[in-house]
């Protein structure tokens, strides 16, 4: 009880202060996890529209693995990607391991599934909506695609969102591949399992509330872009 | 709409392939136990070294075992660990250089103040613990192969007591590094060895207390080795062995004496001088 009363003093403090470590470790998360869904997101919208709309095969596996994987563990994403990215490993020579770029591969890689099965799903009910339409147009593949993925763009930021929550809340793939090094590596959830095993609960829940404060904000910010860019949902 | 979207495309994966830059300063990676970071030991020598070199040391903390094993892969620079017989096998199977004594301090046995097995103020390690099994009182291991966790499997063996029959009984392995070890004790009311630097830095220890002490076969000594860069060409091994140099050299054996919690010295230097 009384660590919990001292975390809210902690989080409100750090947050007052603006904690010079903290700041660091806040924006190499929001660096690490916003570059790994703009990349998520760039292969895996398209690849949703793709299994929505194109008829090919594997299709149906494809599918299926997208949603399977959406609940990839991180620490097992976290281990490939080390033994990808080790010295010893098929691409050790990138000299990636223990950067926060490999952070970002193995952020992407578990927000990949995510994204791509969203927006499956939601290019696949507009697609219903448009056939006529598209049909009517005699619009070519790659046009559909591009038509229904700009039409959807306010539902797919969802899709992005929760890639978002995964990205920022993970803490197994992180751990492993960045190796949690201090003024390097370190960020939010990696400095939470690190205070957690000092035994200081009332910072490491402090920091829990920071993220938690950090995840709202963003979440915030990007209802308000599309309200602001869609009037009409205000 | 295309267009701009490649445009997007080839501006992150431009920013992508820059990451590596960012890495681009002096630095080595030491691969060292959660120890001497939990403990605070690092945050408290590390900017003297990076102000004396100008090198950055990035230092990965996990259980000895997986040290090991990064350093093995060629994933650090420098090795930094407390298991003497591992590290000696490292530098005996070509992996490492050469191991150097930096500092020492030991393992203590703490459990609740109600002291279930009666273990309270004994000096014989091996024989507490054999009471502790005696007690079937809860104990709490580390279970992850590291430095600690080796240590105290040495210990049940001179004590003659199969710790593998009680698993998940009395005996809990936890899996994990020392803090959250002790964690799980404090919670459980169980015993736990520790070694006394995580132990003196620790914040959460509830009812924990220090139950024994002082036996000789608790000593824990620390070594650093050079990962041989005969086997890894990457190895920065100038940078990686100034930083091992510091360590032995009196500046920071002095650091390492000089790092308190509460006035209470968790490290002992005992590099051998040089030239001896």
């Amino acid at each position: 009880m009384n660590d919990l009363t001292a975390a809210f003093g902690l989080a409100l403090q750090m947050l007052l202060t603006l904690d010079a470590d903290l700041t660091e470790i806040v924006g190499l998360s929001l660096r690490v996890s916003f570059t790994a869904v703009g990349l998520a997101a760039l292969l895996g919208l398209p690849l949703g529209a793709a299994v929505a709309l194109y008829r090919f095969p594997g299709r149906r596996v494809l599918a299926v693995l997208l949603n399977a994987f959406m609940g990839l563990p991180p620490v097992v994403v976290g281990l490939v990607v080390y033994l990808m990215l080790s010295r010893s490993g098929p691409l050790g020579v990138l000299g990636l391991l223990f950067t926060p770029g490999a952070m970002i591969v193995a952020q992407c890689l578990l927000v990949l599934p995510i994204i791509a099965a969203l927006s499956a799903q939601t290019v696949a009910d507009l697609r219903e909506e448009y056939d006529e339409q598209l049909r009517s147009l005699a619009a070519g593949p790659l046009q559909r695609l591009v038509t229904l993925l700009w039409d959807g763009r306010f539902s797919l930021l969802t899709a992005i969102l929760a890639g978002f929550g995964r990205a920022i809340a993970e803490v197994g793939a992180v751990m492993i591949v960045g190796g949690n090094i201090a003024h390097s590596t370190r960020v939010m959830t990696t400095a939470i399992a690190l205070e957690t095993s000092k035994g200081d609960l009332a910072l490491a829940l402090g920091l829990g509330i920071v993220l938690i404060a950090l995840a709202v904000t963003v979440n915030l910010l990007a209802l308000g872009l599309r309200d602001v860019a869609r009037p009409q949902y205000a | 709409m295309v267009n701009r979207r490649s445009l997007m495309a080839g501006v992150v994966l431009a920013t992508f392939l820059a990451l590596p830059a960012w890495a681009q300063e002096k630095s080595i990676v030491v691969a060292s136990t959660t120890s001497t970071e939990n403990s605070g030991l690092f945050g408290y020598i590390l900017p003297k070294f990076e102000a004396a070199s100008g090198i950055k040391v990035k230092v990965v903390a996990v259980g000895t075992g997986q040290a090991i094993k990064l350093a093995k892969n060629g994933d650090a620079d420098v090795l930094f660990v407390h298991h003497r017989p591992s590290e000696e096998k490292f530098v005996a199977e070509g992996l490492g250089v050469k191991r150097f004594d930096v500092m020492y301090n030991n393992f203590v046995l703490v459990g609740p103040k109600s002291d279930p097995a009666g273990v309270r103020g004994m000096t014989d390690a091996p024989a507490a613990l054999a009471k502790v099994a005696a007690a079937k009182a809860v104990f709490a291991s580390r279970g992850d192969d590291s430095g600690t966790h080796k240590k105290e499997r040495g210990l049940w063996k001179i004590a003659k007591v199969d710790v593998e029959a009680a698993s998940g009984q009395w005996y809990r392995e936890t899996g994990s590094g020392m803090g959250a070890t002790l964690n799980t004790a404090s919670g459980l009311g169980a015993y736990a060895l520790a070694d006394r630097g995580t132990w003196l830095s620790f914040a959460n220890k509830g009812d924990l207390e220090i139950a024994v002490e002082g036996d000789r076969r608790l000593f824990n000594p620390y070594g650093v080795i050079l990962v041989n860069p005969g086997k890894h060409a990457h190895v920065k091994a100038m940078e990686g062995q100034a930083f091992i140099d510091w360590l032995v050299s009196d500046a920071g054996q002095k650091a390492i004496g000089e790092y308190k919690i509460n006035g209470l010295q968790l490290f002992f230097p005992n590099a051998k001088k040089m030239g001896s």
